[in-house]
């Protein structure tokens, strides 16, 4: 187990980088603490993988280093990096047993037999394949499979780190929820470090401690999932996060207010949006109130999703969501108000602090 | 269980039946037609049994074409088939080498028997071959007219020339589909070299290493054109096949009879042959 340090990496497929649209990583600076779960949280083509296969040692940085309990591993190969990895798509040896699948990478390290016999066994049981062990790895289903691969990671105990790349996708809806309980039990029982890719978001939050969020080859925010919701430091996380996601308007700032379109909403604080910086508000669909009180917007759509409705509704010339509970009145002239705990500021994209 | 009896669909396939009657069924009833009858010319023929059979089954030159055959067979698997996969994983598996390798491995598949049989066979003579003339040079005591082993040689080399780029490129397609993933999952797991060419290349290659065994055994088991041109089955008899034996006996001596009946062996060994290779080589499938 160990703790993952990620010292300015950058990466681009091509040579001769120039511009940072060269770039599929273009600046990852940061330290993962041992025996932590995070989770790579974005778009298709956002680096996530990159970064990932950067960690796993499949792929070298164009520039930075990457350290494993402040060692350097930058240039050593995977096998010596000792991570292990779950695909996408579930990798087998098909022609060999399910038992011999998971002693395969013990057996390369020079295990004695006695010790990969036991870990294998105690690895069957933990994965729920006892039963087929001596059934060739072929004919399994999807998830059986997947959780060979997940076994033979698993197995070697003395592992740095598991990394995870979208490991669920294959797999039906119905085990997914199976094989993630599964994984968190045994991340809380082993305590490895894990590295978890996906662009679901579900899976992420229910996943991980930290979710990292990517956009554009770069990480826009680490944080739990209260943190994500509550205060996105970019409006990507803001929109990306949560469903409906986040409303963000354009926006002027003056002194302790905030000006969108004509009305002017007052804030308990000064955000410091300097002269030229694009201005933005967002604020949340969850935390609009509608009523008869507040700003006039004109609805165009009520979507009854069960417990909850979303509005969408027009205010000062933007589309916003507005989360309403099922039973909340919509009067025939809607007003709105905003939780002002619940209003973020963002300039250029980013968002500025209460504290700044 | 009701079945439904549509006799107007047999006119369905009907075309097809022609077909397949024309170019393969009424051809190999004549051969038997043959097989059976005796004839002294004037078209008169007289039923002969299973004469003809009996005779090529006792004659010896039928056997000993018959081995020549299958250790040619023999030799013929044994080096391409191992080439033909050597060859494959070190092919690039990206950029402008690709196309360059695919481009020359396919040129020998793409020239015509009798001229493969030519080129050699003036590339391994002694007084103009580059081959022949080189290794004379050289001090190799080699002339495929004379020498039956050299003859052998000639044949082999040439058989591989033309035909490893087929296995090759067989084995090629099977490589590049396999996943970056399984390379990565091996690398992880800590495979060798080794292990990642037996657990990995190779299960992902033996569907496509099946069709090229079958695809070589039948094809070298049939071998005509080049060694004719090449040795006319000599020097002696030594490359004398089947398929040359089988030609001497109908066109060059005209005895139908006997050259029927071993046609109808020659094919029935052949199919038994393809089936158990088959038989083989997928059982293992079966039970996994």
């Amino acid at each position: 187990m160990a703790r993952i340090t990620l010292d300015h990496i950058r990466h681009a497929y091509g040579p001769n980088p120039k511009s940072a649209k060269d770039y599929a990583l273009r600046e990852v600076h940061h330290e993962w603490n041992d025996g932590g779960a995070y989770a790579l949280l974005g778009p298709s083509g956002c680096g996530k993988t990159t970064l990932l296969n950067i960690i796993s040692g499949l792929l070298q940085p164009s520039e930075g280093h990457i350290l494993f309990d402040g060692k350097d591993v930058t240039y050593l190969s995977t096998q010596a990096r000792n991570i292990a990895q779950v695909f996408q798509f579930p990798v087998i040896y098909d022609t060999m047993t399910v038992y011999d699948n998971l002693a395969f990478p013990l057996r390369n390290r020079a295990v004695p037999e006695a010790e990969v016999d036991r870990r294998v066994r105690e690895m069957l049981e933990i994965i729920d394949l006892a039963g087929w062990a001596k059934r060739k790895a072929q004919g399994l289903t999807a998830d059986q499979k997947q959780k060979i691969s997940l076994g033979r990671g698993l197995v070697r105990n003395d592992v740095n780190a598991i990394l995870f790349d979208e490991p669920l996708t294959v797999i039906d809806p119905h085990m997914k929820w199976v094989l993630r309980s599964q994984l968190k039990r045994l991340h809380k029982q082993f305590g490895f470090t894990m590295v978890y890719v996906t662009h679901d978001q579900t899976e992420a939050l229910t996943f991980a401690d930290k979710v990292v969020v990517m956009y554009d080859g770069q990480i826009v925010q680490i944080g739990t999932p209260a943190e994500l919701f509550e205060r996105p430091t970019h409006t990507f996380v803001g929109y990306f996060i949560g469903s409906p996601g986040m409303n963000v308007m354009p926006a002027r700032v003056e002194g302790s207010a905030v000006v969108v379109g004509g009305e002017t909403i007052a804030l308990d604080y000064s955000p410091q949006v300097k002269a030229g910086d694009r201005a933005e508000l967002g604020i949340r669909p969850e935390f609009i109130r509608i009523g008869r009180e507040g700003m006039p917007v004109a609805v165009n759509r009520i979507e009854d999703i069960g417990r909850r409705r979303i509005v969408r509704a027009d205010f000062q010339g933007q589309r916003i969501a507005i989360v309403a509970s099922e039973d909340a009145e919509i009067p025939a002239e809607p007003r709105i108000t905003f939780d002002p705990t619940a209003i973020n500021i963002y300039a250029n994209s980013w968002r500025v602090g209460r504290e700044a | 269980m009701q079945k439904t009896w549509n006799n107007k669909a047999w006119f369905l396939v009907l075309p097809v039946l022609v077909l397949v009657a024309f170019s393969a069924v009424i051809p190999l009833m004549t051969v038997v037609n043959y097989s059976v009858q005796d004839t002294f010319g004037n078209n008169e023929f007289f039923w002969a049994g299973t004469d003809w059979f009996e005779e090529i089954l006792h004659s010896a030159r039928f056997w000993e074409a018959l081995q020549r055959n299958l250790f040619f067979s023999f030799i013929i698997l044994a080096l391409q088939i191992p080439l033909g996969i050597f060859i494959a994983l070190n092919m690039p598996k990206s950029g402008i080498g690709v196309p360059v390798c695919l481009v020359l491995m396919a040129l020998p598949l793409l020239i015509p028997w009798n001229v493969v049989g030519t080129i050699w066979q003036v590339f391994g003579r002694v007084d103009i071959g580059l081959l022949g003339y080189t290794l004379r040079a050289l001090g190799v005591d080699y002339n495929y007219v004379r020498d039956p082993v050299d003859a052998w040689i000639t044949i082999i080399v040439m058989d591989v020339w033309h035909w490893t780029s087929l296995v090759v490129l067989l084995c090629y397609a099977g490589l590049v589909s396999i996943p970056d993933a399984y390379y990565q999952a091996a690398k992880i797991d800590g495979a060798s070299r080794w292990s990642v060419f037996r657990y990995i290349q190779l299960p992902k290659m033996k569907r496509v290493l099946l069709i090229a065994v079958l695809l070589r055994f039948m094809d070298s088991f049939m071998i005509y054109t080049e060694p004719f041109v090449v040795t006319g089955g000599g020097p002696g008899n030594s490359t004398t096949f089947l398929s040359i034996d089988l030609v001497k006996m109908a066109v060059g001596q005209f005895d139908l009879g006997p050259a029927a009946a071993m046609s109808i062996i020659y094919f029935l060994i052949i199919l038994l042959l393809s089936w158990v290779f088959y038989t083989v080589m997928t059982s293992s499938d079966a039970n996994g």
